[in-house]
């Protein structure tokens, strides 16, 4: 039985949309920058090398926890040991990018762009979505977007992390202390878009202040989701900076360590 | 300068109807509802139209205008190029009537079904005093105009008629998190209430409704993201819970 806007109630109107603006486009670009990233992290991912290369450490690798890690590269030591799989070691990568991923799958930014652009439910406003049925975030698996502030939680230990790494970045290959090149700054900025990507989340909003009924009683709080909010207008932009920033970040310590570039000491 | 407009409308009623072309010329400065009520004196003179205000503010005009939902009284002819057609159509998420009119009663419904506001027990009229931190939260939610133009949108129930029974829909996803949010509320069951019987978990939140809302309320951003914050604390997040029993927080924030 028909259903949406071709119930029979409905206006008798054949077309599933009637605009006529070029509204495809902008799923499109989410769909081929998403997907050109997804595999761009998958072939790194899998690839187990080319990751660290004193001082510099990829974020794709960092923390780096398992013993088939390249020599120098653990910060929190090698729990794991050696993994294998069908007589290959396992990447060190895929014990942790689970939690930026998941991060990210649960975004509620990250969530408008791929069910639009991936699931096109709809692909975009007034288009009549190809589904007929529609369930939303109700049920396994998609109620599972529900523990985002879990993967929040965790991204900020994230964050910690490649903090470090970017402070780190401060040294020379010889571990001394008070230098800087452009990897350096390569990795502060990836740490910095971090920030301001967690910062501006929208679980981050709300446990600092968002689920308060009564503002004037917390005027502490208050004052942090002010400044939150501001930063909440622009999640979607450090939603793509971020994604973009960590792919260059890897891919500058990729081309360092595998000697196509020679990371410029500035000092 | 006049211009002369090609025009595509739809006319019809909930048995059969289809776009029928005219032109009119029209005026510079003008609105797309001037060029309507145009067509409706010279032309097409029993073309049905839902209008008021003509100001923006009743909400009454809201119409489909090449595809997309909008108020016909806040779009301006002149915002589309010279020669281009433009589409005018009732709005598709809601029964037709007659012409541009549909039948926008499921709003009504579903308004009735959210509980008012519930102060205090004991607290008289002319008591309760609020923060201006507090009243400007949901004064944002109070600029709704119900133009519907957010529930037409929304592909909850625009593509998918059989869920219509079970989801309220973005405007009233501001008004229970108006509600929900405001200090002198005792009501404590709107979150379990907004996701088990107004359907918020449907919402995947796309942000068409903030897209369309002429009153440019964030509703996905400050209504409805916050109201499924919310329900996790409630239903999803043990640690809250568990909180939440150990610390008898709710009721202190």
């Amino acid at each position: 039985m028909a259903t949406g806007v071709f119930s029979s109630t409905r206006a008798k109107i054949s077309e599933r949309t009637l605009r006529t603006d070029k509204w495809w486009i902008q799923p499109l670009i989410t769909f081929s920058v998403l997907v050109a990233f997804i595999i761009y992290a998958t072939l790194r991912a899998f690839e187990n090398g080319n990751y660290f290369a004193e001082p510099l450490i990829s974020p794709f690798y960092s923390p780096c926890l398992s013993a088939a890690c390249a020599q120098g590269s653990s910060l929190l030591g090698q729990p794991f040991g050696i993994v294998k799989l069908i007589g290959m070691t396992v990447s060190p990568a895929l014990f942790i990018l689970i939690f930026p991923l998941g991060f990210r799958m649960t975004c509620y930014y990250y969530r408008k762009a791929y069910y639009r652009s991936f699931w096109m439910s709809p692909p975009a406003c007034a288009v009549a979505e190809p589904h007929s049925k529609y369930t939303g975030e109700t049920r396994a698996p998609l109620i599972m977007q529900n523990a985002h502030r879990y993967f929040f939680y965790i991204g900020l230990v994230f964050n910690v992390l490649l903090t470090v790494d970017a402070v780190l970045a401060f040294r020379n290959p010889e571990k001394q202390w008070g230098h800087m090149s452009v990897g350096t700054l390569v990795l502060l900025a990836n740490a910095t878009f971090l920030w301001l990507y967690s910062a501006s989340c929208h679980t981050c909003r709300h446990t600092i202040g968002g689920r308060l009924r009564n503002f004037s009683k917390h005027p502490l709080r208050y004052k942090a989701w002010t400044v939150v909010s501001v930063l909440n207008h622009k999640h979607q932009n450090f939603a793509w900076i971020s994604l973009l920033g960590v792919a260059f970040a890897d891919f500058y310590v990729r081309q360092v360590a595998s000697g196509s570039f020679t990371n410029f000491y500035f000092f | 300068m006049a211009r002369k407009l090609n025009l595509r409308i739809w006319r019809g009623n909930k048995e059969s109807g289809a776009l029928q072309n005219v032109i009119v010329e029209a005026n510079e400065g003008e609105v797309v509802l001037d060029v309507i009520h145009r067509v409706q004196a010279e032309q097409l003179n029993d073309l049905a139209v839902r209008w008021n205000c003509k100001a923006g503010k009743c909400g009454s005009c809201s119409m489909e205008i090449n595809g997309k939902p909008r108020l016909a009284c806040m779009t301006q002819v002149s915002s589309f190029p010279e020669g281009e057609e433009i589409t005018i159509t009732p709005l598709r998420a809601f029964p037709v009537i007659k012409d541009l009119v549909t039948d926008v009663s499921f709003n009504y419904k579903k308004a009735m079904e959210i509980p008012s506001f519930q102060p205090p027990v004991g607290m008289k009229p002319g008591e309760p005093r609020m923060a201006q931190v507090d009243v400007e939260r949901s004064q944002e939610f109070r600029k709704c105009i119900e133009c519907f133009l957010c529930q037409d949108t929304c592909h909850v129930i625009r593509d998918h008629e059989e869920n219509k029974s079970s989801f309220a829909g973005p405007r009233f996803f501001i008004r229970i998190a108006e509600l929900d949010m405001h200090p002198l509320d005792i009501l404590r069951n709107r979150k379990k209430k907004a996701q088990e019987e107004h359907g918020l978990g449907m919402c995947n939140i796309t942000k068409c409704c903030t897209e369309v809302c002429p009153e440019h309320i964030r509703i996905t951003d400050n209504a409805i993201i916050p109201m499924k914050e919310r329900v996790v604390d409630e239903k999803y997040d043990p640690l809250r819970w568990l909180g939440s029993k150990i610390r008898k927080r709710e009721g202190i924030l």
